[in-house]
């Protein structure tokens, strides 16, 4: 499908505006009505995609999203490595999000980095009657014994510890005290607060801001002597190693990487942030606030890249580079010619696989917007994309830095309505989470989990780049796709319009 | 620089490069404040003595990987076994994407789900208005024949009442009157997964014969010659069930197989995503009232329906995950008996097969010692076995196992010689489990795919059987159950210690010896 001509995007405006309708038909009144405001096509030269975000998703639809929770305890905070971080209430919430994400480090496990190990109160029936607080209690003991190396520790709050009014503050407060003012920090991410992961983010950074910037102490205070060159990565999540394979392009260009946040992260680098002289922030929706409280209270400025393919990667480190002095412009004119030659291998491999392939998209955070350009280095087009969370602030980046005219939006999407739209455009290629994948792999559609890289990756940076060509072409060349139809039964699906 | 446009290097060879390697270590000694390496390593020794397991096993409060999930998910697992059903959790939203994501990414499939999208307004004045627009939205998009509605544990903790909001939901002509909206609460804070298999089966089985909770008229029992099956949450279930149908197709049984999900979870690419597949026919589902009996394979997932099916007249049986001759011959002698119906020879002859393989590789099983984790019935079942071929299961732990099962245990081992050593530990979990293995090591581990982390701290070769199973792909397709599904686990016992021994003694010029080409 092209979007090349104005003539083919008036048909596919007009197409995809007959299609939000279509799937609206499906609703009860009350829902269609809500529903329609989430569903647009994208015009050109418009500030925001025309959808609204970040409100409450309609009950019994079969909505993508989580909860505060999975945005606090799964992406936040559950990859700092050297912190224990308990999933306060029954078992569930932690078990289903155990080492799941791919959040990448280094440690040895289980004595002084706990990633990946679930750490639960496993609440029974007497502590929701009787409260969790002395559990608590107990169990922050029994940390100290048994797992005496860890840094830190954190209370990521489940459903009924709101409920039931627990103080977890106090408790906290209580044990630091006793415990020589370590580090522990209650979360209030209670799963049925806000809308989706995006509050618990939100509070996450709030946790960060409230007990570990303010009770930074002297003492605590980090060892290394600063340089002008200091920054801090924000908003990687090392997914698969993401933050590595970014890191390793702001250390070649001369910059000083004090702190990952949060991906391979640990406590130290958290309290030694506000010395960076620029927080470069990569998922803007998840620590954006971190980034904001910085600049005001430390005045520390922050800059957003995208390192999601070459045309992204070097108007970042350009734009990166820029905050600088001419050593470090220059370095990243050095990095980007260092990487040139695998670009053009890269490029010169994959793209002629896979130019004119259309892909739909459905993601969380910033990749809705910032995988779009990793895409078109490779001679692909996004012809729909929809955030799980968004808001109108990444809407209006989406719109003014990403997407093309006519581009089908879909916020919050159903599993109906996005099976539906996916069914009559016919992408080549789907992107989108865990949920999703089998769904289209079903109906014959080739796909690629973009949260967890479906177990490969980084995708971030040059090193990164080359996963994601030689992935999705992995993806949209299989020869299984064309093994779907048994030979005996002659039914070719009817191809829509755009769907060349 | 690396990385090459022609040979693509993944995550797992790209890290190990010099670059990265100096870049992370520069990166822990500059910024991390790390612990001294020394002091990391003395901890670490420490973490496997018997002192370490002493403080660990004196925990009252603090759990660290357990080996079970929540009551919902098992509602979930049951629920989709029945025809054209979607699974409606009444609560908070992100759960019902956990549930989603966890299924799935055991079984490779799509699993359909909704929820009720609770928030902070419902939790303060009830979640009624959500069940009200969640069930006509559901009903509406996603056509199901039935939803069956369970809870999440903050529906739970604010006390909303399924029976009265459905009740009213009806009422407000979210979803006709006479259809078939089966309930049950499943906290979260009681029981595990496998209690909440037991209470939506119970709840949808409630709803079929007593009176669809009051606009129906109760069922009256006229027997027939029917066995109803229920197979518990199983990880296995794709291939236990379809094992399960074979046998009754042999032996000639008329039979329902309850909560059937076997080809929900196991549907064909082709083109087109089955929302729902195959599944208890909801008119089958109410007939099972007039079995003859009831057969639950796990004792455990179905601690209530089984004396709720009692209570309606009919026989029950439980076992718990039968795997292997003798437990295989005594499921098969229970059909024989209920149904009157002989043991074909067919049987028989897979009888001698799985007899004639374990003769054949009992030397290289007999005297093993195993370890043992995974849901309380599983344990049963795999510890029967081992014993069986003459290994010994040395620990049994169940998260999720209670006192009576580990009676149970303790009285499988007593009746075997190689069951003297042997100790069942319910309410356990896996940081218990990684002391057991340093203070009284075993031979091999079986559990599911948690379990490799203890294979890394411990060096216990990790057998994978049991829930979830993420990194290694579709053994669910293959039963466990019958006699050729006892043959499936012993191969897999058998290539795992083969692979050890090849793997110790593959060093060439040092161990060239032992290297056999004939074992």
């Amino acid at each position: 499908m092209s979007l090349a001509t104005s003539q083919g995007i008036a048909e596919i405006k007009a197409r995809n505006k007959e299609l939000i309708q279509e799937v609206l038909k499906v609703y009860p009144e009350k829902t269609a009505k809500r529903r329609a405001k989430h569903l647009n096509v994208h015009e050109i030269g418009k500030s925001d995609c025309g959808v609204k975000s970040n409100i409450k998703s309609i009950p019994g639809v079969m909505t993508i999203r989580g909860c505060a929770y999975a945005g606090s305890k799964g992406v936040v905070w559950g990859p700092i490595k050297d912190m224990i971080h308990i999933s306060h209430g029954p078992v569930g919430c932690g078990q289903y999000s155990w080492g799941s994400r791919r959040n990448y480090y280094v440690g040895t496990t289980g004595i002084d980095s706990f990633v990946t190990l679930q750490f639960t109160s496993d609440f029974q029936e007497k502590d929701i009657v009787f409260g969790g607080d002395k559990k608590l209690v107990k169990i922050i003991d029994e940390i100290q014994e048994l797992f005496p190396l860890n840094n830190g520790i954190t209370i990521q709050s489940e459903c009924p510890i709101g409920l039931i009014g627990d103080d977890i503050e106090a408790v906290s407060r209580a044990k630091s005290k006793e415990y020589e003012g370590k580090t522990i920090v209650p979360v209030r991410c209670e799963g049925f607060r806000g809308v989706s992961q995006s509050l618990g983010h939100h509070i996450a950074n709030d946790a960060v801001r409230d007990w570990v910037f303010d009770k930074v102490t002297p003492e605590s205070k980090p060892t290394f002597e600063p340089t002008p060159y200091d920054v801090a990565i924000i908003g990687d999540y090392n997914i698969g190693g993401d933050a590595w394979s970014s890191r390793i392009l702001l250390e070649e260009m001369g910059l000083r990487v004090i702190a990952q946040w949060s991906g391979d992260g640990s406590l130290a680098e958290l309290e030694a942030t506000p010395r960076a002289k620029l927080n470069v922030l990569h998922c803007y929706r998840s620590m954006n606030y971190i980034s904001r409280h910085m600049e005001e209270k430390f005045g520390i400025p922050w800059c957003e890249y995208n390192f999601f393919g070459p045309s992204k990667i070097v108007e970042s480190l350009r734009k990166i580079a820029g905050y600088f002095d001419d050593k470090i412009k220059e370095g990243a004119e050095r990095v980007i010619e260092k990487y040139q030659p695998l670009v053009d291998a890269v490029i010169a491999k994959y793209r002629p696989r896979l130019e004119g392939k259309s892909v739909m998209l459905f993601v969380g955070g910033l990749r809705p917007r910032h995988v779009i350009g990793a895409y078109e280095d490779l001679g692909m087009e996004v012809v729909g994309t929809g955030y799980e969370f968004g808001h109108n602030d990444d809407y209006q980046r989406t719109a003014q830095h990403y997407v093309k005219d006519g581009t089908l939006i879909y916020d919050d999407v159903t599993g109906y309505e996005f099976e539906r739209f996916v069914e009559k455009i016919q992408p080549d290629l789907v992107g989108s989470g865990i949920k999703e994948k089998y769904v289209f792999q079903k109906m014959g559609v080739p796909f690629r989990q973009m949260h967890s890289w479906d177990y490969s990756g980084p995708y971030h940076g040059y090193d990164g780049f080359a996963i994601f060509a030689r992935d999705m072409d992995m993806a949209i060349n299989s020869p299984i796709w064309k093994k779907t139809k048994a030979p005996w039964k002659n039914v070719s699906k009817p191809k829509l319009m755009a769907a060349e | 620089m690396a990385q090459s446009a022609e040979h693509v290097l993944d995550h797992f060879e790209l890290f190990r490069g010099p670059e990265y390697q100096q870049m992370l270590a520069n990166k822990k000694k500059m910024f991390e404040n790390p612990r001294d390496p020394a002091e990391v390593e003395r901890v670490r020794e420490w973490s496997k003595t018997a002192e370490y397991r002493e403080k660990n096993f004196a925990r009252e409060a603090l759990t660290v990987n357990p080996a079970k999930a929540c009551q919902p998910l098992g509602a979930v697992f049951a629920s989709v076994g029945f025809e054209g059903t979607l699974p409606f959790v009444h609560g908070s939203q992100g759960c019902v994407a956990y549930y989603r994501s966890h299924l799935s990414r055991h079984f490779k499939e799509p699993s359909s789900c909704v929820s009720s999208s609770m928030t902070e307004d419902a939790a303060v004045f009830g979640g009624l208005n959500n069940m009200i627009d969640g069930l006509a939205n559901s009903y509406n998009m996603y056509k199901p024949k039935m939803i069956a509605v369970s809870t999440t544990c903050m529906a739970e903790v604010i006390g909303d009442d399924l029976n009265a909001f459905i009740k009213t939901s009806k009422e407000k002509g979210s979803v006709p009157a006479d259809f078939d909206v089966p309930f049950a609460h499943t906290p979260a804070f009681v029981g595990s997964h496998v209690t909440g298999y037991d209470n939506a089966l119970k709840g949808i089985l409630e709803h079929f014969w007593d009176g669809k909770a009051g606009t129906a008229s109760k069922l009256e029992r006229a027997p027939n010659k029917k066995i109803n099956l229920i197979g518990g949450f199983d990880g296995y279930t794709v291939g236990n069930i379809r094992e399960i149908k074979r046998i009754f197709e042999l032996m000639g049984i008329q039979n329902t197989v309850l909560a059937d999900n076997s080809d929900v979870f196991d549907t064909p690419t082709d083109g087109e995503f089955r929302m729902y597949d195959g599944g208890t026919a909801l008119e089958d589902a109410a007939n099972a009232v007039h079995a003859k009996a009831t057969i639950s394979m796990q004792q455990w997932c179905t601690e209530k329906t089984l004396p709720f099916i009692a209570d309606h007249g009919q026989e029950v049986v439980a076992f718990n995950y039968p795997v292997g001759v003798s437990a295989t011959d005594e499921f098969l002698m229970a059909l024989s008996r209920i149904s009157g119906k002989d043991i074909p020879e067919e049987l028989a002859r897979e009888r001698g097969r799985l007899v004639d393989a374990m003769a054949d590789s009992s030397a290289h099983i007999h005297g093993k010692k195993f370890a043992i984790y995974g849901d309380p019935d599983l344990c049963y079942g795999l510890a029967a076995f081992l014993l069986e071929l003459g290994a010994e299961p040395i620990h049994v732990l169940a998260t999720n196992g209670n006192k009576a099962w580990e009676e149970k245990m303790q009285a499988l081992f007593g009746s075997s010689p190689f069951g003297q050593n042997c100790h069942a530990y319910p309410g356990r979990d896996l940081w218990h489990m990684r002391s057991l293995l340093f203070t009284e090591p075993v031979d091999f581990l079986i559990g599911n795919t948690y379990g490799k982390y203890l294979e890394r701290d411990t060096g216990t070769p990790l057998i994978r059987i049991g829930f979830p199973i993420f990194d290694r792909h579709h053994h669910h397709r293959s039963p466990l159950w019958g006699y050729q599904g006892g043959m499936n686990v012993l191969v897999k016992i058998l290539d795992k210690i083969f692979d050890e021994i090849d793997k110790k003694t593959n060093i060439a010029g040092k161990t060239d010896y032992s290297f056999d080409i004939i074992r």
